[in-house]
């Protein structure tokens, strides 16, 4: 066993004691700025990742099979990261909103993010499961946070008792899979999966293990609890809900679908078709109502979960041959965390004062801070895809891998499959733009009082928004690392 | 650095300028608009002027410029000309420059309105220059999306919220179809890169398989064709150019709807001619719907600009007319009147801007005798109408009569000369001149005693431009037509062997006419 591999998750894990700790020796009025210290060691790790000698370059497995470093690990770990950083930096401007407790709020992000680490790196079903625990638990409670707010405390319910369900479907799925098969492992597994492609009990195990996993994605028909949740959680817990926990439950869909079971998620192509359709259809068609900005956040979110699943359909129907879809949803999920962070930045700070936050309360915010104003509007032109934003090469790299599989195979259903997507893409459009046009032309301004933002605030701004023009304009150097990454999704 | 780089980057780098300049700066903001579009409209001409005498590269194309943009993907930034595009930019920058004069009539946030403007303008001349297709389709969303912001926004009327979504809709589904289709190219040629140059060198070495041109020309010629408001899909565009400010109006009417049948000629004809071949007749018939259908339905028209726009549509038809007809001639024409058109919407959008500002309305019934206050807007529209309705001298009447000839050489098509001719001279006619009579003769009415006229040189200058460029090209069509005429046989020379040899036969009356007209 190489404990090595294990460095990051260790510097993370200690970084949550030691914020938990402090919570005793730092005076109420500073705890806010504990934020800033997490930010500081993350951003080191963040950076040693970076570094090409020692700790993070060298790759193999410990604890007998079950960890597992490669170029996807390593991925995923620098997005993590870097969203468990834009996190924090949101905690710290929501933390006057928190009554009690913001030092176990910073180390329950912190922990969430050790969870997603340990997801990046799963290679057996058992490590899947903890590391998933470790993240949903962790995340009832970040949920639950604002405990004088009954919506906060209802969408915790209803996370909890959805979640619970997902998990309790995930283990009745393993145990079937190990009970069929003997395997946990993951690579163990795909030599002997072939074997059992008739075999109904087995069959059903993947099934539900799709079914928890679903649910971490929100993909219909799991994606019941993400309107409510997103709405009733603290901001922060529901950017880090849209970022980091979708995008673990997608680092582990990637893995168990073509390193574990190759062979089932082939036959499945049509499955993960129509799943990936209609989490596209629903996800945009819900979000044309609404006026809740963190509901129609969810939505989105959803049809966002839908559109990565082009790229698993595109991965499922090459067979292991182009990978070209893995590294598209990973360059789509890179885009997708600088534009979420930036806009739910703007909605933090602008609903700072208000109960709800109604798309209204982004009236006259042209003139309150057109900083603010001029970075939702980025955000939201970035998630419709409209160049030269990063929503824009991402959906691209998506549609072009799901054509290159039309194109290779003959099949019809790809190209539907990429009309059902445009199709989302321009109804999304009409939603989109109605915030881009309550911020700029809504005429019922009530409140025009300037926006103060904080140096911290506007640091993190900035960071998403170089992010969204740095991957919308030059795309090379993350297509390059994503291409790296999705390798190991090939054979 | 190719001068192309130049054109298209002094508008988006003057918008970026913009960004950090305060709304309160009216003047400078203008004067920073003006500048950068006047500068790439001077380097348009200087490019137009040189291009004779330009090294042409292996491909045929001048001024080029490549510089890797994404290379796993075979994606560059790839820029030049050939005479497909050249008219294309010049007229493109030309309107951009005159559609930023033309923006005093904005009065609420100008400082967001000129950054979409030098957005929008600087997209299109690149989206025009580009020979890449990823960044061909990349610069018009560019370009595009902001039209819709500035209908929606600056926009008049009781309908704007009504146009600004039927434009987004029909506009967004058309790129997107485009875009599929454009994909798919890309994986089918096998050619592994976007590069335009070299995709076609590969097909013609290796041509597309008839059923895959039969798969993706429709989803080029529809995706292309809502975008350029090809009958049945055109019902965005009166309404859309109803309401939008005259600017926008100008540059979309003018030069961004222009970029689908550009698409058309530059890559769906020389990649998929057996396609193109097979839907010939189709596009014959809808060319005929564009012309007939929706010019009567612009002699129903009670609203000015939703007359123009109308006969804009109406004129999308011509084009069409010319592509049907795959020949020299036809194409030729095509181009002809792509820059030909570009001039006079605009020019016509810019009027009824002027009118609206000073009349408040556009109903053509409370209008009169508008010609008495406004001798120059008067003069300038009524040339703008004679334009319109094809008459010699302009430009348009060039492109539409070489059109005329390009589809009578396929005998298939005799019956689409025939009506096309019909609605060119004479419903265009009808229309034209009963909106001039209603206007610019006729008792003046109480209200309109004190209108002003356009005053000064500056404010004359955008509709004086742009005329002159409408009678440049129409007294001198050579100008244009020896730049189009070689690089339209290349793409003859694919798509259609079978009638190349009349089509040269053609070509060679056709070139004394042009000549016999200077």
């Amino acid at each position: 066993m190489n404990s090595s591999f294990l460095t990051l998750e260790f510097c993370v894990i200690a970084l949550g004691i030691v914020l938990m700790l402090a919570d005793f020796f730092v005076l109420p009025e500073r705890k806010k700025y504990l934020a800033y210290l997490g930010i500081a060691v993350l951003t080191g790790l963040l950076a040693i990742s970076f570094t090409g000698d020692g700790i993070c370059s060298v790759f193999g497995t410990a604890f007998h099979g079950s960890f597992i470093e490669d170029p996807l690990a390593l991925f995923f770990k620098r997005f993590f990261i870097a969203a468990a950083i834009l996190v924090l930096f949101l905690a710290a401007e929501f933390s006057d909103r928190i009554i009690a407790g913001i030092s176990e709020y910073y180390s329950l992000i912190v922990f969430a993010l050790a969870g997603m680490l340990f997801a990046a790196s799963a290679d057996d079903f058992a490590m899947l499961f903890v590391s998933i625990e470790l993240i949903t638990i962790t995340f009832y409670v970040l949920v639950s946070f604002q405990k004088n707010r009954l919506v906060s405390l209802e969408a915790a319910i209803k996370y909890l008792i959805l979640g619970a369900l997902s998990s309790a479907f995930m283990v009745f799925g393993i145990a079937l899979i190990w009970g069929t098969t003997g395997k946990l492992n993951f690579g163990e597994l795909a030599q002997v999966s072939s074997q059992f492609l008739d075999n109904k009990l087995f069959l059903t195990g993947v099934l539900f293990v799709l079914v928890g996993l679903g649910f971490k994605i929100a993909a219909f028909p799991f994606q019941i609890w993400a309107p409510d949740v997103y709405q009733g959680a603290p901001t922060p817990t529901t950017a880090f809900l849209a970022v980091g926990s979708k995008a673990a439950g997608f680092v582990l869909l990637l893995r168990v679908l073509f390193i574990a079971v190759p062979q089932v998620t082939q036959q499945w192509t049509c499955l993960l078709i129509t799943m990936s359709g209609i989490t596209i259809l629903y996800g945009n068609l819900c979000a044309l109502p609404q006026r809740n900005l963190k509901r129609l956040m969810g939505y989105s979110s959803i049809s966002h979960a839908g559109y990565l699943l082009l790229g698993i359909v595109a991965l499922a129907g090459s067979a292991g041959k182009s990978t070209d879809g893995g590294a598209a949803i990973l360059y789509y999920l890179a885009g997708y965390l600088f534009t979420v962070m930036a806009g739910f930045s703007v909605i933090a700070l602008v609903a700072r004062h208000l109960a709800d936050e109604d798309i209204s309360s982004l009236a006259g915010l042209n003139q309150r801070s057109p900083f603010l104003a001029a970075t939702m509007t980025i955000a939201m032109v970035s998630l419709a895809g409209i160049p030269p934003l990063a929503g824009f090469f991402g959906k691209f790299l998506l549609l072009k891998s799901v054509i290159a599989q039309g194109a290779l195979t003959g099949h019809h259903a790809y190209y539907w499959l990429a009309f059902v997507a445009l199709a989302g893409v321009v109804i999304s459009i009409y939603y989109y733009f109605g915030i881009v046009r309550a911020i700029y032309w809504s005429k019922e301004a009530a409140d025009l009082s300037p926006i103060q933002l904080s140096g911290g605030a506007k640091f993190s701004i900035a960071l998403s928004l170089a992010g969204i023009f740095w991957l919308g304009l030059f795309p090379n150097t993350m297509l390059n690392l994503a291409n790296e990454a999705a390798k190991v999704l090939g054979n | 650095m190719s001068i192309l780089t130049y054109i298209a980057g002094w508008p988006l780098l003057a918008a970026l300028l913009l960004v950090f300049i305060s709304g309160k700066n009216r003047v400078i903001i203008r004067a920073i608009a003006v500048l950068a579009t006047f500068i790439s409209m001077v380097l348009a001409i200087k490019m137009f002027c040189q291009f004779a005498a330009a090294p042409v590269d292996a491909d045929g194309y001048r001024f080029v410029q490549q510089i890797p943009w994404v290379e796993s993907l075979g994606i560059s930034y790839h820029v030049g000309v050939d005479g497909l595009n050249v008219g294309l930019i010049l007229m493109g920058a030309i309107v951009a420059f005159a559609a930023t004069l033309c923006s005093w009539e904005i009065q609420k946030r100008e400082k967001e309105f000129y950054i979409l403007l030098l957005v929008m303008s600087g997209g299109i001349l690149g989206a025009f220059a580009s020979l890449d297709l990823f960044f061909f389709y990349f610069l018009h969303e560019l370009a595009l999306v902001p039209t819709f912001i500035m209908i929606g926004v600056w926009g008049r009327g009781e309908k704007k919220n009504y146009a600004t979504f039927q434009i987004t809709l029909y506009l967004s589904i058309g790129a997107l179809i485009a875009l599929i289709g454009l994909i798919a190219l890309y994986l089918q040629s096998g050619a592994d890169t976007f590069d335009i140059p070299k995709i076609i060198a590969y097909a013609k070495a290796k041509p597309l398989a008839t059923n895959v041109q039969n798969f993706i020309f429709p989803l080029l010629l529809f995706g292309f064709g809502i975008l350029v408001s090809l009958w049945p899909f055109h019902s965005w565009a009166p309404l859309g150019y109803g309401v939008a400010p005259a600017p926008t109006a100008m540059l979309h009417a003018g030069v961004l709807k222009k970029f689908g049948i550009y698409g058309l000629i530059r890559i769906a004809l020389p990649l998929m001619p057996v396609a193109a071949q097979s839907w010939m007749q189709i596009i014959a018939w809808l060319a005929i719907g564009n012309i007939l259908y929706v010019g009567w339905v612009a002699m129903r028209q009670k609203d000015l600009n939703l007359l123009i726009g109308n006969s804009s549509v109406a004129h999308m038809g011509f084009i069409f007319l010319g592509i049907a007809s795959l020949n020299l001639i036809g194409i030729s024409g095509a181009v002809m009147i792509m820059v030909a058109h570009g001039f006079l919407a605009a020019l016509t959008f810019a009027l009824s801007g002027y009118i609206y500002q000073k009349t408040n309305t556009l109903e053509i019934s409370e209008l009169g005798g508008l010609c008495r206050r406004l001798p120059f807007i008067g003069t300038v529209l009524l040339m703008a109408a004679m334009a319109g309705c094809g008459l010699p001298g302009f430009a348009n009447f060039v492109g539409e009569a070489t059109v005329f000839f390009g589809a009578w050489a396929q005998p298939s098509l005799h019956w689409a000369v025939v009506l096309a001719v019909w609605g060119a001279l004479v419903i265009g006619a009808v229309y034209m001149t009963r909106a001039i009579r209603n206007i610019l003769h006729g008792p003046l009415p109480e209200k309109f005693a004190t209108l002003p006229d356009a005053s000064n040189l500056w404010r004359k200058l955008p509709y004086a431009l742009l005329l002159v460029s409408l009678l440049i090209f129409g007294f001198v069509p050579k100008l244009l037509t020896e730049k189009i005429n070689p690089d339209a046989a290349k793409i003859v020379a694919v798509s259609s062997p079978v009638v190349k040899t009349s089509a040269v036969a053609l070509a060679e009356i056709h070139t004394p006419k042009s000549e016999i007209r200077n």
